[in-house]
Order: C-alpha cells, then sequence, then structure tokens
C-alpha cells in the first residue's frame, strides 16, 4: 500500500467515526470509560476480580441463553431435558458444565472481590454508593443462583426450594401467605419451576446487568482505589491535569486484566474438563436423583456459596417458638455488609496502614465465615454431642453459635475498634 | 417558608416568574400523580394475584383411598394427598405404650395446639385407632420429609424411643407426630383429616363428619 | 498476613475431598473403572441388558450410543435390541411403574445417572453385598442398603451369601455358577459400564482438557509478554 492510499483510508475511517460521533457519543465515551479513565498504577492481584466477575456474567448470559434453547421448565420434563442436555445436543455437556461451574466461580469471584474491597477500604469515602450498588448485586446474584438451582429439578434442587421459600413463613402474620404466593402452591410443584424459571432468566439478569451498569458508572465518576488507599486525584501532573499515580485504564489495565482472564480460564476449564462436580461442592450427587415431593434426602445442604448464611440460620435457636429470630439473623448477616461504609471509623483505609487490632478482628471474621461455611455442609450432629454437662448438644451447633456471635461482632464492634486501633501514617503517593 | 419567599422574591427581581409557585399547575401535579399511582396500583393487583396457586393447583386436593392391609406391626407406609407424603403407621402395643411414658420431653404432650389435628384425634396415640396413625409427613419447621426411625435406639443413640427425624435440621418427633422439646420445629405435625372406610381401606382428606 | 489470609481463602477447597469421600459408614469397595477399556465396558453392557433392563430403564440412554464403545450396529441390533425396537432408541422398559411398586414395594429407579447419584464404589459394593434373610418377603437383604426392595437378580451366577451378624461378613455359603473372582469381574464391568452410562461424555472431556489447558497455558505466556511489554514504559 502506497502512502497516498493509507492517508485515504486513514482519512475515510476519520470521516466515518466523525459521522458516528456527530449522532452517538463514541469517541467521548472511550476516552472518558477507557483511554482517558486514570486508575492508579499499583493495582495488584486482588483487582483481577472485578473484570472477572464481567467476564463471568458474560459467560453465565451466553451459556444460558444456549442452555435455554433446550431446557423444559416443566416438572416432568425438566430433570430429562438437562440429560437431553447432556447426552443428546451436541457440546450440550460442556454448555451445561460452562453454566454449572460458572455459577460457582461467580460467588469465587465475587467473594474475593468483595474480600478486596473489605482489606483496601473500597467501601469508604466517597465510594459508599459504589459499595451499595454492589451489596445489591450480591443479593441478586444469590436470588438468580437460587432460582437457577431449582430448575434441574433433582432432589437437591427441590428440597432446597423447599427450605428456603418456607423461611419465608417464619415472617409473623404475612409469613405463611408469603411463601405460598412465591411457590403459587401449597408445595413447591410444577407451579415453582415456571416461575422460577421466569426469574432466574429474564427478571433477575435485567436487574443484575442494570446494576452492574451502576457499579460501573459511580465507579468511574469518583475513580478507583488502591492498594494504599491514597486519592491520585489529588495529586496531578501539572501540564496535563491527569493523576500523577494514575495510567489510563487502556492499554494498561486491559492487558494486565488479559493476563488475568488467562490465569481465570485456567483455572475455570480445569475444573470444567476435569472436577465438573468439584467433588459435590458444584454439582451434588443428590441432585442426580429427581426431585421426588415424597422423600427428603438423607443429608440435605445448600450449595457452598450459602452456607455461611445457612449455618446462622440454624445456629441461632427458635424463640417463644418462632423461628424468626433465625431468618433474621441470616437476613441481617448478608445486609450488614452494606452497613460498612458508616461502621469503619479509622482514619486510614487500606489494612497497610492498620494496626493490630483491626487484623485480629479480620482474621477473626475470615475464620468465623469459613468455619460457618464449612459446617453448613455437614449436619449438625457432624462432630458428636457433648456430654451432659452441656445438656447433650451438637458440638457443632455450639461451634456454629459461637462463630456467629464472632462474625456479627465483626461489624457490631467495628466502629469501635477501628477508632481505639494504632494506624500508621498513610503516605502522600501510592507505593510499589 | 421563608426560603420560599426569598426564592420568590429573587424571581420576582428578575421579572421572570417561572419559579414562582403556580397553584394551579402545583394543584394538577399533585392530582395527577395521586390519580397515577392509583393506576399503577390497581394494575399490581392482578399481576401480584396471578402468582396466587390457581385453580388448577387447588382443585388437586382430591381425598385418596388408601389399601392398609398390607402394613405390617411396627412398619409403616407413605401415601400421596396433595402431592404431600402422608404417613400411615402401624405401631405395635409395645410402641403405643410407649408413647404416655415420654410426656415430659415433648413440647405439646397433648395436642393443645388445635390447627395440627382433628378433635377426634385429639388423644395420646392422635389417632382414631389406637395402633393406626395417619401424619402428613412433612416437617413444620421448614417442609422437608422426616425420616422414620420406628425402632428404639439405633442410629439415634440410645434414649431414642422410636419416631422421626428430619434431616435438615434435625427436629425429633415420637410415634404419634409429637415434636421432643428442643427441637427447631415450633408444634406437632398435622395429623390429616381421615376415616375408614372399612376394616382395610382408608380415606385420607375427608372427615368422618364431612360427607364424603 | 498476605500469605495467612490467602491460605486460609484456599481452605474451603483443600476440605473439597473430605465431602466427597462422607459416607453413610459403610465401607465402599473401590470399583474398576476405567473409561478407555471398551472390551470391559461391552460386556458390561451386555450385562446391563439381560439383568437389569427388564425392571430398570435407562431413559436416558440411547442404544446407538453404544457404537462408542466399539459395538457395530449390526452386534447392537443382534445382541441387545428387543424385536421392534429401532437403534436410536432409549433404553425404556416395557414394566408398568405401578405394578412394579405393588411387586417390590417401589418401582425400579432409572439407572441412567444411578452411577452419578450413589458413586460407582457405592453400586460396585452392593451388587456384591447381597444375602439371605428370611424376614424379607424377597428373601434377600443388603449390607449397604438395608431393606432392600429388589431381589439379588445375579444369585445364580454369584451363589448365596450370609452375613455374620456379630462380625457383620459376608460368607458365601453356596456357590453360583460363577468363582468369587469371576463375579467380582462380572460387577465390575456392569459397574464400569454404568459410570460410562451415566456420563458418556466424560471420556472426550477428559481427554479435550489437556488440550484445552495447553492452549490456555500458550494464552497465559502470551498476555504475560504483552502486559510485560505495555508496562516496561510504567515506573
Amino acid at each position: 500500500m502506497t502512502d497516498k492510499n493509507k492517508s485515504a483510508l486513514s482519512s475515510a475511517l476519520n470521516d466515518g467515526l466523525n459521522w458516528v460521533d456527530a449522532r452517538f457519543p463514541l469517541t467521548s465515551n472511550v476516552k472518558a470509560h477507557l483511554t482517558e479513565y486514570y486508575a492508579p498504577k499499583n493495582f495488584n492481584f486482588w483487582y483481577f476480580f472485578g473484570s472477572l466477575a464481567l467476564l463471568v456474567l458474560v459467560l453465565q448470559i451466553l451459556t444460558g441463553i444456549f442452555l435455554t434453547m433446550h431446557y423444559k421448565p416443566d416438572a416432568d420434563l425438566a430433570f430429562g431435558s438437562v440429560e437431553y442436555i447432556m447426552r443428546d445436543v451436541p457440546w450440550g455437556w460442556l454448555i451445561r458444565y460452562m453454566h454449572s461451574t460458572g455459577a460457582s466461580m461467580f460467588f469465587v469471584v465475587v467473594y474475593l472481590h468483595m474480600f478486596r474491597g473489605i482489606i483496601y477500604g473500597s467501601y469508604r469515602n466517597p465510594r459508599e454508593l459504589i459499595w451499595l450498588f454492589g451489596v445489591a448485586i450480591f443479593l441478586v446474584l444469590m436470588g438468580e443462583a437460587f432460582f437457577g438451582y431449582l430448575l434441574p429439578w433433582g432432589q437437591m434442587s427441590y428440597w432446597g426450594a423447599q427450605v428456603i421459600v418456607n423461611l419465608f413463613s417464619a415472617i409473623p402474620f404475612i409469613g405463611p401467605d408469603v411463601s405460598e404466593w412465591l411457590r403459587g402452591d401449597y408445595l413447591v410443584s410444577d407451579a415453582t419451576l415456571n416461575r422460577f424459571f421466569a426469574f432466574h432468566v429474564i427478571a433477575l439478569p435485567f436487574v443484575l446487568v442494570g446494576l452492574v451498569v451502576a457499579h460501573l458508572i459511580a465507579l468511574h465518576e469518583v475513580g478507583s482505589n488502591n492498594p494504599d488507599g491514597v486519592e491520585i486525584k489529588k495529586l496531578r501532573d501539572k501540564k496535563t491535569g491527569f493523576p500523577l499515580d494514575g495510567i489510563p485504564f487502556h492499554p494498561y489495565y486491559t492487558v494486565k486484566d488479559l493476563v488475568g482472564v488467562s490465569m481465570f480460564l485456567i483455572v475455570f476449564s480445569a475444573i470444567i474438563f476435569f472436577a465438573p462436580e468439584m467433588g459435590g461442592y458444584f454439582l451434588e450427587a443428590n441432585n442426580f436423583v429427581p426431585a421426588d415431593p415424597l422423600k427428603t434426602p438423607a443429608h440435605i445442604a445448600p450449595v457452598w456459596y450459602f452456607t455461611p448464611y445457612y449455618s446462622i440460620l440454624r445456629a441461632v435457636p427458635p424463640i417463644l417458638n418462632s423461628q424468626f429470630p433465625g431468618v433474621a439473623a441470616m437476613g441481617l448477616s448478608v445486609v450488614a455488609f452494606a452497613l460498612l461504609p458508616w461502621l469503619d471509623k479509622s482514619p486510614v483505609k487500606s489494612i497497610r496502614y492498620r494496626g493490630t487490632l483491626y487484623k485480629q478482628w479480620l482474621v477473626a471474621f475470615v475464620i468465623s465465615f469459613l468455619v460457618l461455611g464449612y459446617l453448613g455442609t455437614v449436619p449438625s450432629n457432624v462432630w458428636g454431642q457433648f456430654g451432659a454437662w452441656m445438656g447433650g448438644a451438637d458440638r457443632a451447633t455450639v461451634v456454629a453459635r459461637i462463630f456467629t456471635v464472632v462474625y456479627f461482632l465483626f461489624f457490631a464492634l467495628m466502629p469501635w475498634y477501628t477508632k481505639k486501633d494504632k494506624t500508621k501514617p498513610v503516605p502522600e503517593r501510592v507505593t510499589g | 417558608m421563608s426560603d420560599n419567599q426569598n426564592d420568590n422574591q429573587q424571581a420576582d427581581s428578575q421579572s421572570c416568574g417561572c419559579s414562582q409557585v403556580d397553584q394551579e399547575k402545583r394543584n394538577f401535579l399533585i392530582a395527577t400523580s395521586a390519580v397515577g399511582a392509583l393506576g399503577c396500583a390497581a394494575v399490581a393487583v392482578p399481576f401480584v394475584k396471578s402468582m396466587t396457586p390457581s385453580e388448577r393447583a387447588k382443585a388437586a386436593g382430591a381425598p385418596v383411598e388408601v389399601d392398609i392391609s398390607k402394613i405390617e406391626p411396627g412398619t409403616m407406609m407413605t401415601a400421596e394427598w396433595r402431592g404431600k407424603p402422608v404417613w400411615i403407621i402401624n405401631r405395635t402395643e409395645e410402641m403405643t405404650a410407649e408413647l404416655a411414658q415420654h410426656d415430659g420431653q415433648l413440647s405439646d404432650p397433648a395436642s393443645e395446639v388445635t390447627s395440627q389435628q382433628p378433635a377426634y384425634c385429639k388423644n395420646e396415640g392422635r389417632s382414631i385407632k389406637p395402633n393406626l396413625a395417619v401424619i402428613v409427613g412433612i416437617c413444620t419447621h421448614l417442609g422437608c420429609s422426616p425420616s422414620g426411625k420406628l425402632q428404639k435406639g439405633g442410629d439415634m443413640g440410645d434414649g431414642w424411643t422410636g419416631g422421626f427425624f428430619c434431616p435438615c435440621h434435625g427436629s425429633k418427633f415420637d410415634l404419634a407426630g409429637r415434636v421432643f422439646k428442643g427441637s427447631p420445629a415450633p408444634i406437632n405435625l398435622v395429623v390429616p383429616p381421615h376415616k375408614y372406610l372399612s376394616e382395610n381401606l382408608l380415606l385420607i382428606g375427608v372427615d368422618t363428619e364431612e360427607k364424603a | 498476613m498476605k500469605k495467612l489470609l490467602l491460605a486460609m481463602l484456599l481452605m474451603p477447597f483443600l476440605a473439597a475431598p473430605m465431602l466427597a469421600s462422607a459416607n453413610e459408614g459403610v465401607s465402599l469397595d473401590k470399583a474398576p473403572i476405567d473409561a478407555a477399556d471398551h472390551e470391559s465396558l461391552q460386556r458390561g453392557a451386555r450385562t446391563f441388558v439381560n439383568y437389569c433392563l427388564n425392571c430398570h430403564s435407562a431413559n436416558y440412554m440411547r442404544y446407538n450410543r453404544l457404537l462408542e464403545i466399539g459395538l457395530t450396529e449390526k452386534q447392537i441390533k443382534d445382541n441387545l435390541l428387543l424385536a421392534g425396537d429401532k437403534i436410536g432408541d432409549q433404553m425404556k422398559v416395557a414394566i408398568n411403574k405401578k405394578d412394579a411398586a405393588k411387586w417390590f414395594g417401589v418401582a425400579p429407579p432409572d439407572l441412567s445417572v444411578e452411577v452419578r447419584a450413589r458413586g460407582a464404589d457405592w453400586v460396585y459394593t452392593y451388587m456384591r453385598s447381597f444375602y439371605r434373610d428370611s424376614t424379607r418377603t424377597t428373601g434377600w437383604n443388603n449390607t449397604v442398603f438395608d431393606k432392600v426392595g429388589m431381589p439379588h437378580v445375579l444369585y445364580e451366577l454369584q451363589g448365596e451369601q450370609e452375613l455374620n451378624h456379630e462380625t457383620h461378613a459376608l460368607k458365601l455359603v453356596k456357590p453360583g455358577k460363577l468363582s468369587v473372582e469371576e463375579y467380582d469381574a462380572l460387577v465390575g464391568d456392569l459397574t464400569n459400564f454404568m459410570a460410562y452410562m451415566a456420563e458418556p461424555a466424560k471420556h472426550q472431556r477428559n481427554q479435550l482438557g489437556w488440550f484445552v489447558l495447553l492452549f490456555l497455558g500458550v494464552l497465559l505466556v502470551l498476555t504475560y509478554k504483552l502486559k510485560k511489554a505495555y508496562w516496561k514504559e510504567i515506573h
């Protein structure tokens, strides 16, 4: 190609771009969100999980569309249609495993993303709304996972839905009517399956995508936090006005996130191709038995990503013959994350400059979360019973109660220990 | 209020009038919003109602007949009524005798919660015939179906006198469906309306008092 | 600190195998599963069709899928198909579910995904654990599945076992047509076939997995080099 041709082509492209820009703010949006969106240059690997969550969302929507082409939301046909996808539909097994593994990986990525937000104080002023949108995404994601889990119509699907929907009947006065309304029947049935399908494939995905857009708009308004928790917008280049410690998101973080994507895909594919059941955590053995409304399996537990909250539900004893305190505690254990921006009174954001007091509480919280998560997967008599001195109580229940208290103390005492904590001085500029 | 007046004065001085309170606009704004909101609420009703149990779901509750001749003493069978499991337990004499022995461990030994059984089953064994118990096998906690652990001891431990154990949250019931203290389930299992059509034929879903 | 947190986050994944091995207290024997052993799968398919498929369906499995394990269309037609069935049909049974429920107490479950529900080791052990029990109407009981509804269908082959109620050990009291080793091999082949049937794509999945991982490894190297190339100007 000669130089003359080249310049002709580039001016034609330029004209085309101008034509679009006069009608749609393409160039200015690309600038605002990619090439001139300045992100701190010191992101570490914890910052991969946001873009990975977006990747998993796209994967779930894409694989979901293709599964919907073959799946039948009918109590008589649902179980069989999943096996039809697994056997008779060409490559159906791959798409189904991508979707089932994607569901669990979504929570893995989102939990790590949330943990990043906690340790670096990303929920603090001025990012409270980003955090609230994030908590809303998390809640909708839990709903999406719950509704989706009924669709294979196996024993775990069925009894999991039965238990969760019945949780609503614990609400005083209106409870029983609410759960009947949710089910559309007197027990989980075809009507329930049909509406859960509607929620799973239409209602919640729309809400989810909307919230993700809001999450990103809010993020790009205030700019990203970073592992030092210092505001890069305070120090700007005198000539250009861009933050001194910032670099354009594109190309620097797009190419960096590609490394994260490659690493993630390796883990993701290893699970899909070699352990799609993940030892019973991602796909439970009992879900290969078709739903039987007359028989509850000998041991039922929610999928791993719900187990910490489920443990809290089980740990709280009924008060005045009412299950409501347990249900309320479970709800609170999830919603408590939304309060973090107002509970944290520390003068610093990042864990790098916090003192040991905060770190001890954080470790206690993470341990509680994991122990509760484990206990939620096993029957409450897993560790046997204490002797008569404890009234013969299940050991696991007592342990779950202790860690439930620790879990809530992490939030309840946060105003106190973050204020009292001895922090280190925060540098002007980002480090390393 | 004073702020408002300030604004008005400012607006006046600018001889614009655009931020002056126009009572006509305000009245119609309020009226339109109110009527619009009413319309939205009215439209929401059918949508919310559409999610309640349909006529088909309501019609599924016909009574069922069960042949009970083959239940050996000390065993049980499960029938299906309104999509729910209904247990029919043939209790041995030893089992019925045991029912009177553990009232102290029960939350509601005398079946005082009347919604849980028909009046004719408000007795020790919660049954019409002393040996045959008819119980809806749905835990009153969160709706799982408990497993029959009819025999003494076994994997339930030495203190176990026979009954039912819910795998979901560990609620325990005796052989009359009465809940043991310390269980997450608040009340006894439900005894459905039922009657015996003949020695070996049980009808679940209809009372003796109503016509079959 | 960092390492501690990371270790804690990884903990659930390290604990995963614990859940898988948690079973109801009965010790199970390891099933000889080899999806690449076509001869074993073919023998297992024959046993399955001859003995299991009379009462148990495998509704999600099509006969022509057996071409995958090395059987020819003619072999399938001559040896496995009932008259009138087409090769693309599913492995259905003529038995009426209601009748079956009357005879056995429960309707025989569909076995298409039985191995995924119970595990191959369970099936392998179960089929070798029937013993004579005069208290049962069928005359049979099972150490893995107490008060099982199914009688011992393979007893002519295995013979009769009795349970020592003190040691909980099974003893062969009346030998069948096959020796103990032959019978174990037969059940092994059957389990192998049922494991294959539970997820026919598994072998393909595992083989393809290595190529995908290799590809992604190359992609990782490339993206890493790309990132380095861009980030060399950032200090």
